[in-house]
Order: structure tokens, then sequence, then C-alpha cells
């Protein structure tokens, strides 16, 4: 017997209400502000080098939080999905005359969410961490398809494919200002959706599964339907968010770009900025987006390029590696839950904060030498 | 049918391989549940200390048990620093602080040592020769040597020692061990402690094999299909689940590879592991799961 015979679940937190509170209201309206106020006075830079990664980043993290925050299901196969968001919008854009950029990225999407359901198939029978071994199969494979066949990439030199214009309803949007205010339009619009999506039946189905598929099964809920459709509508985001890394960030990107190292990213987006939240991927994304640029300022301006390139790196993945288990320890449900502790002070004066933990009797007593 | 025979030793070998960083796996998910993600990462750091201390003049067996002790403190550190506050948390976020573990550690031991590929020698003689018309390592058949007698230890260890015994009863049933006065934090030293002797092997054959490189840390994607098809539970299983994985790799990259193209072995174990899943989702030697409300 295993010693935690359960699912890998997230804690179990309270479902999201169902209606917003003023302070919400409050706190999105002032991003929205703050977003249009950068758009006005932000600089080339900060528009290519911060924003859109940023902004690409948090939707790929949301994207997994739905399936491994809401669903529990656990993947390590994001940057696979982001890669055939990416190459089948590029081959829908390059193959069919006069398709508009839009319904090339939610093809795009769509072809992701076909993936994704297939290798969501095997998590009707297989669970918890037996489960990995789909995603990461998908992981490996995907790679490898794009990379073998030159044909998704129009037998361009190993796989690299280059973005066409961004033009959206006769306007061009190939300007730094013009990519950020795109992607800021489409990321914010599947935010939405994805939190009207939580609040929903579904989401709460997912949860359900998330926190005991069993119990859910026992209740009623299709679980087998949760969790095929957690796949797809995960895969479809990160798929969008492919094609937007490929199309509004870098402009071009080979197989490699999405690799397995791209997948831990949108994992500790998602583990940094909160488990089970919609807002967690956007503080996750910043941080991960922000925290090399900060430590290679840091070493720059104190240290004087005293330390060379491949060190520091290794000192990022140290710091990196860190944080994660710092997060894990001290605040699983991570940036999300130290914003809304702030938010609680404002609303409410007193916050219950339950951590759900279980005790295992007799154990957090024991005092061991 | 003398070179199928050649390519499935082959493959049967280098499952050998994959089959000893799998071991260390099991042995650290079957006393505690942890999904340790940063096995890899283990042999990776275990190999690069060995080499950077041999390569500072020290003696083989000096860099040996210095290596073991780093390796000691290691297992130690993760208790304190990982495992306890983690005590009754989901097993998902005992995962990730593995993941989390394997950045630090691979980040670390490249910091340290460099990122270069070292050389390692271990004074095996890598001779090839043939038996029944069939050419065989010595290197390889040496590997398999050390790895059967690394199971012999650990079984000896499990069923003779008084740590081992404890070590099955958490396994078994940890509020059971608990009432019985078994120090839980002590086993899980214990098992880390041997998973990363464990790694040390693995990670000084590798080495010697293909260099002392970042890509060791990467054996633990190999390892993982081998647990799958094994079971995450089962010493023995791993050893199986290697043999399995090492050889339909190598038969898959020579029969099937020539038609659909190379690099077919990075995936191949995968959806072969898939497939088996579908058919038996416990492994082949796992424990099938009770699910109870």
């Amino acid at each position: 017997m295993a010693f935690f015979p359960s699912l890998p679940g997230v804690q179990p937190r309270p479902a999201p209400r169902l209606r917003s509170r003023p302070t919400d209201l409050l706190a999105a309206a002032g991003f929205a502000v703050a977003a249009a106020a950068i758009a006005w006075i932000g600089n080339d830079y900060w528009f290519s080098a911060v924003l859109v990664p940023f902004l690409v980043l948090a939707l790929a993290g949301l994207g997994l939080n739905l399936l491994t925050g809401f669903a529990g299901q656990l993947s390590l196969g994001t940057a696979a999905f982001m890669a055939v968001g990416a190459f089948a919008a590029y081959d829908f854009q390059l193959r069919i005359p006069g398709m508009p950029l839009l319904a090339s990225f939610a093809l795009g999407g769509l072809a992701a969410a076909l993936l994704g359901l297939l290798f969501g198939l095997p998590s009707l029978r297989i669970k918890g961490f037996y489960l990995i071994v789909s995603t990461l199969a998908a992981q490996f494979f995907v790679e490898w398809v794009f990379t073998r066949f030159s044909w998704f990439s129009n037998d361009s030199a190993s796989g690299v494919i280059s973005a066409p214009p961004l033009v959206v309803l006769g306007h061009d949007f190939g300007t730094p200002r013009g990519r950020y205010l795109l992607t800021l339009g489409i990321v914010l619009g599947l935010a939405v959706l994805a939190r009207n999506l939580v609040r929903s039946q579904t989401g709460r189905s997912w949860m359900a599964v998330r926190d005991m598929d069993t119990a859910a099964a026992v209740i009623g809920i299709p679980v087998f339907r949760a969790k095929l459709l957690a796949f797809a509508v995960s895969s479809f985001y990160c798929g969008v968010a492919g094609a937007l890394w490929a199309f509004a960030y870098l402009g071009t990107v080979e197989p490699h770009g999405f690799d397995l190292d791209r997948s831990f990213q949108a994992l500790f987006v998602v583990v940094m900025g909160g488990l089970g939240s919609v807002t967690g991927p956007f503080l996750g994304a910043a941080f991960v987006v922000l925290f090399p640029i900060f430590l290679d300022r840091a070493a720059g301006a104190w240290l004087g390029g005293a330390i060379d390139p491949g060190t520091l790196q290794n000192l990022e993945k140290v710091l990196f590696g860190g944080l994660v288990i710092w997060f894990v320890v001290r605040e699983p449900e991570g940036l999300a839950r130290l914003i809304f502790n702030v938010r609680d002070r404002w609303s409410r004066p007193l916050s219950p904060r339950g951590t759900g933990a279980v005790a295992l009797p007799g154990f957090t007593e024991e005092k061991s030498p | 049918m003398q070179f199928f025979l050649e390519v499935l030793i082959g493959g049967l070998l280098a499952g050998v391989m994959y089959a000893m960083v799998a071991i260390g796996f099991v042995l650290i998910y079957k006393a505690s549940g942890v999904f340790n993600f940063a096995q890899g990462s283990m042999v990776l750091f275990a190999a690069l200390t060995f080499v950077s201390i041999v390569e500072r003049g020290a003696p083989f067996w000096l860099a040996l048990a210095a290596t073991a002790g780093a390796m000691v403190l290691l297992a130690v550190a993760v208790e304190r620093l990982l495992l306890r506050p983690l005590v009754n948390r989901p097993p998902l976020s005992l995962f990730l602080a593995t993941l989390g573990l394997s950045f630090v550690l691979e980040g670390a031991a490249q910091a340290l040592f460099g990122a270069q590929v070292h050389a390692l020698e271990l004074g095996i003689p890598d001779r090839p020769f043939t038996v029944g018309g069939v050419l065989l390592s010595s290197f390889d058949l040496f590997a398999a040597g050390i790895a059967a007698a690394l199971v012999a230890v650990l079984a000896l260890l499990y069923g003779k020692t008084r740590i081992g015994i404890a070590v099955r009863a958490v396994a078994d049933d940890p509020v059971a061990a608990l009432a019985v006065g078994i120090r839980l934090p002590r086993v899980w030293r214990a098992v880390w402690i041997a998973a990363g002797m464990v790694g040390l092997v693995a990670g000084l054959l590798w080495g010697a094999r293909v260099g002392v490189q970042f890509s060791l840390s990467l054996t633990v994607l190999k390892a993982l299909p081998v647990l799958i098809i094994g079971g995450f539970s089962s010493i023995p299983g791993a050893l199986l689940g290697g043999l399995v994985v090492g050889a339909g790799e190598k038969l898959a990259e020579v029969y099937v590879g020539s038609r659909l193209g190379s690099g077919i072995e990075n995936w191949f174990p995968y959806v072969l592991a898939l497939l088996f899943l579908l058919a038996r989702p416990q492994g082949l030697l796992g424990e099938p799961r009770t699910e109870r409300v």
C-alpha cells in the first residue's frame, strides 16, 4: 500500500463564490486601467521582452491550472499542446488563403484540444502519478513529429516556422505595442471565460473529481466526461498560448522551443501563482518572467559581472527550485493566497484560513530527535 | 538471427542501467509514497561530486567515501527541510517539492563543479568479445553483475536488518508502524540514504559509459516508463521493467525506426508504457489499489 492512498490532488479549498465581491470588481477595474495605461506609457523593450511573454505564459499557466489545479490531473505535457497550437495555427494560416488570423488561433487551439482529448483518454483507466506517463508521451511524441516531418513547418530547415504578418480586420498589429494589445485582448477574454467556467457546474464537477474522483462518481458526477472536458479545455488554452508564443512573442519558433523545460516553466507558473486559482497564473507568470531579469540586473549592478553567465544560469536554477520548495512548504496556494489574504483583511474582519490538512493520528505531536 | 540477438542483448544490458535509476525511485516510493522526480538529479549530483574529487587527485576509495558522505548529508537535509514539513500533504505537493529539489541539485552540482563533460575511468576493461557468435561488451556484463549484487544487498537489508524491517512495516501500514513505535523520520532518512547510494552506483556506471554530464539527470525520464511497466512499488518489477524497456527500445529503434525515421527511442518507451497501463494499471508486479470513499 502506498503511504498516501489518495489521488494527487491539491488542498481542498472552498469552491469559488458565484457572485463577485465589490473588491473583485474594483481589482478588475484597476487591472483594466493599468493595462491601458501601460499601453500608453510602455516602451518597446517592455512590450516585447516582458509584457507579451508574461501574458502568454499566464495563459499557458491558466490552461494547465484548469487541468491540474481544478480537475486534479497532473500534466507534464503543456509545451506539447502549445507546440500543436503554434504549428496548427501556422499551417492553417499558410495553407488556407484568406484565413483570418484570429480564426487560425482558434483552430490551433482546437487542434491542441483534440490532441489533449486523445492523451487524456488514458485518465479514464489510469490514476494518479501513473497518468504523467500519458502527458510525457505527448510531450516527446509531439516534439519528435514536428522535428521529423517537415511538412508541418513548410519544409523549412530544422522545423523553424516564421509567423505571418499580424493583421486582424485590416488593422496591423505588427508593432510591439500592437502585439501587446492583441495578446492582452485574447488573454483577458479567455481569462474571463475561464473564471466563469470554473464557477459553473463544469468547474464544480472538476473540483469534485479533483478532491476525490471515486466519491464524485458515487454522487453521480460524470467523472469520465469531466476529466476529458478538462483535458480538452486545458489543451485549447495551451494551444492558443502556443500560437501567441510563436506569432506575437517570438515571431519564429522551432519544435525544441516547446521542450520539457517549457512544460516545467508552465508548472512553476501555476505552483508559484496558486493551484486552483484563475488569478494565480498571472501572478506566477509575472514572477517567472521578471525574476530572471531582476537577477541578471542585480548580478550586473552589484557584482559588476564577476559571475559568468553560465554560473548565473545555474544559480537561477537553484533559486527557482528553492522557491518552488518554499512555496510548496509554506504557501501551497501560492502568490494568489498572499494577495487574497490582503484583500480579505479589507473586506472581512475575520477570515478563517483552513488548510484542509487531515492529521495522521499520532504523527503531528511526535517530536523526533 | 545473430544480429537480432546482439540488439536484444545490447538492449537488455542498457535496460539494466535504467533499472538502477528506477530502483532508487522504488525505495523512496515504497516507504514514503513520495514520487521522487529528483532521482535523476541525484545520479548527476553523485557522479559530478565523485568525478570532481577524483580530478583533484584523491584516490578512488576516498572519493567514494566522500561522495557517499555527501549523499547521506543530502538525505538528512531532504528529510529535515522537505519531508517533515510536508507530512500529510497531498502527494502532488511532495512531487512538486522533489521537482524543485531536482532543479536545486542540477543547478548546484553544475555551479560547483562546472557544466563540461568529465571523463570517468573506473578501471573496468571495456573489451568486446563474442559468445556463440554474439558480440558482447565486458563493461555491460560488469554493470549487470553490479546491478544483481545491488538487488541482493537491498534484499538482505530489507529482510535481515532492523531498519529494513521497519521500512517494510512503514510501507505496509504507516499508522500501525507508528503505533508500535517506529520512527517515521528515521525510516525516511534511511530510504533516502539508500536511494542516494543506488544513485551513486548508477551515476558511476552511467558516467563511465557516456561521460559525466548534464544528460545523466535525464535518466529519470528513462526510468519513468520502466517504473510504470514494473510497478512503482516493486524492486524486482523495476529490474524487469528495465529489461523490457531497454530491449523494446533498441529493437524498436532498429526494426521500426528504420522506417519511421530515427529518434523514436525518446517516445517509444512512453507509448509502450501507456499501452501497458491500459491492460494492467498497476504495472507488472505492483500492488493493485483499493479505493475507499
